[in-house]
Parts: structure tokens; sequence; C-alpha cells
């Protein structure tokens, strides 16, 4: 069972889990996902859920359902990428939003990210 | 597709319902929440033929509701007495000889899913297996509509989650509606679709869980609070 947001709902944020996977390369090109059943029994959600999570994702091109074998992944490597970069100005975003917030400018920013990415 | 059109019901000088008009869509888990005493149960015991309205109409797939809707409404009680004196096999053999629509097979899968085993007798079953139980033979049956009422009163996290998870698994919302009674809505809020909020015997609001939370950025109990605050939405 996963827990969930309150505040966001159910189906994006298993959206946003699955193409997490993705990105991180723990769910592969052209694989397989569990059944809509499945899926819903190993989160603890509505099966009515699942079914949105995967049908949008569906409409965003990141997965396809073949019928009668079920929901893979897309193999389509250049849709992969652009979710990898996408994920990628998400993250950008929140931690320049973050940043902004506590008063810092661009050339900090970038700064930092280059000494410190140096030390790490 | 359920209908109630201005249903009241009272008992002696107490209104439990008060005016009460919804439809509700199959294919869905709807939550009936509110506070105790708002009509919750009342509510289901109309649904399902066990109580009357004392005025307007309940319509289940457009016929008007009498204790024969049985054949397609299967009833979760919150009772705790029940057949102490069978084995949960005999009870399974029991279930089969009421209801067309048992399913053996998939009742032997829910009490291996919940780990029961055949030859236990119900009285000496612990409460928390008596209500898996309880749940198994409610969830073998097919109908259409399941109503349950406070499945998870009482009992530990391990038997609310198996009762969560039973129900994620054995239901079949192509082809099956169920209307879920509750006070524990942190845990059900996951397998919901839909809320139906009442207060004092009346309907206040009906939506979406996805919606409130999109709409409002709310889990259903701050919302709840929000709509109890304000009387309305």
């Amino acid at each position: 069972m996963v827990n969930f947001n309150p505040n966001e709902p159910i189906y994006l944020q298993l959206m946003n889990r699955i193409i997490g996977e993705i990105v991180r390369g723990q769910r592969k090109a052209g694989e397989k996902l569990p059944s809509v059943r499945e899926y819903a029994v190993d989160v603890g959600v509505n099966v009515n859920t699942i079914q949105r999570v995967y049908r949008e994702l569906e409409y965003e091109a990141i997965v396809e359902t073949k019928r009668g074998q079920g929901t893979f992944v897309t193999s389509n490597s250049e849709r992969l990428e652009t979710l990898r970069d996408d994920k990628k100005r998400e993250i950008v975003h929140h931690f320049m939003k973050n940043m902004q917030e506590m008063g810092y400018n661009k050339e900090e920013m970038v700064m930092s990210i280059k000494l410190q990415g140096d030390e790490e | 597709m359920i209908e109630v059109n201005n249903v009241s019901k009272r008992f002696l000088i107490t209104k439990s319902l008060d005016n009460c008009s919804i439809k509700l869509e199959t294919g869905k888990i709807i939550g009936i929440i509110g506070e105790n005493g708002s009509g919750k149960t009342t509510l289901l015991k109309l649904l399902s033929g066990l109580l009357r309205p004392s005025s307007g109409d309940v319509l289940i797939d457009s016929e008007k509701v009498t204790r024969r809707i049985s054949s397609k409404l299967a009833y979760l009680t919150d009772a705790d007495y029940y057949f102490p004196y069978f084995t949960i096999e005999e009870l399974i053999r029991y279930y089969e000889s009421q209801f067309a629509d048992f399913d053996t097979e998939k009742a032997l899968q829910i009490i291996d899913f919940m780990k029961l085993k055949l030859e236990q007798k119900i009285k000496y079953l612990s409460k928390g297996n008596r209500n898996r139980l309880k749940i198994a033979v409610t969830l073998s049956r097919n109908a259409p509509y399941i109503l349950l009422d406070e499945p998870f009163s009482g009992l530990d996290p391990l038997v609310r989650k198996a009762i969560l998870k039973g129900m994620i698994q054995f239901v079949d919302l192509s082809t099956q509606t169920v209307l879920i009674t509750t006070h524990e809505i942190k845990e059900v809020e996951p397998i919901l679709d839909e809320v139906v909020l009442l207060r004092d015997g009346r309907v206040l609001v009906k939506q979406s869980v996805e919606e409130i939370r999109e709409a409002y950025g709310l889990d259903i109990v701050s919302w709840m609070e929000k709509v109890y605050e304000k009387g309305d939405i």
C-alpha cells in the first residue's frame, strides 16, 4: 500500500510514480506493466483509478495497451528521451522556485551547483 | 442505478432521514460518510429493503425496493452475532443454498486470501477473523449491488487492510457497485470513487473523491470538516 499526498488526485500521483520508475530505469522500454487489478491491489487503490492512470499514460504516449496482452512501457526511445527531459525540467523548476523563495538569484544558483557539484 | 426520491424515515418522533434525494450510478465504490446519527445505516437499510421509507421512494434499477431486492443485493450487517454453530465450510454451503448468485469457487479463493480455514468453527473465531469471514461470504455473491455497513469498525489495522485488499481483488466494478458506510475515511479513501456526505438525515453533497482533491486540494476528512463548518461547499 502507498501513502498518498492528501491534496493531489491519486491518479496523478500514481502517474508520476510510474514516470519516475521509467526515468530511473526501474521499468524498461517495452516492459509489461502489472495488470490493472494486480497494480490496484498492490498500491491499495480502486481499480477505476488504475484504469484512469493507464489511460492517461497511454494518452501521453508513455505506455501502449496491446489488446489481449496488457499494457507496456513505450519502446519509442524518442518519447522516453523527452520524458527524461521533462522530468529534469520539472525538478530544476522546483529547485529554482525554492531558491527564489529564499532570495537567491540565478547566478548564485548556477555557482552553487558548480561548486557543490564538484565537491559532492 | 440507485435512486432515492424525497425519502424520509421516522422512528416514532425522531427523523432519521429527512427528505433525501440522491442518484448513484453503477460501477463505482461509493462511501456514505457523516457523523454518528447522520442517517448512514438507515439509508443502507432502506436500500436493502430492511426498512421502508415513511415517505418518498427508493428505486434500484428502476424497480421499487422491497425485501425481494436481496436477490440482487448483498448486505453486510454490522451486527456481531453470526452463525456461531457453523463451521466456515457449513456457512459456505448454507450461503450456496440461499443465494443463486453465490460463487463457491470465489468463496474458496477469498477464504484462502483471508487466511481462514474451512474446518474452523465460527464461534471460536477471533473478532477479526469473524469479520474477515463476513466480508468473504458477502463478496462471494456476484450480486450487482454490495452494501457494507461499517465493515472496519473495531478491527485492528491488519484486518482492515485485508478487507480493503479483498475488496479491490474480488469486486468486479464492470458488473458490481459497492456502497460502504464508514468512519475510517482516511483508510478507505484510496478505494472510493465518490462520497455521499450526510448530516442530520440530509444529503449535504455527493462528489467524486478525485474532484475534491483536485478542486479544493483537500483529503476527504478535511473537506468534510470544511463542509460541516460552512454547512455547504
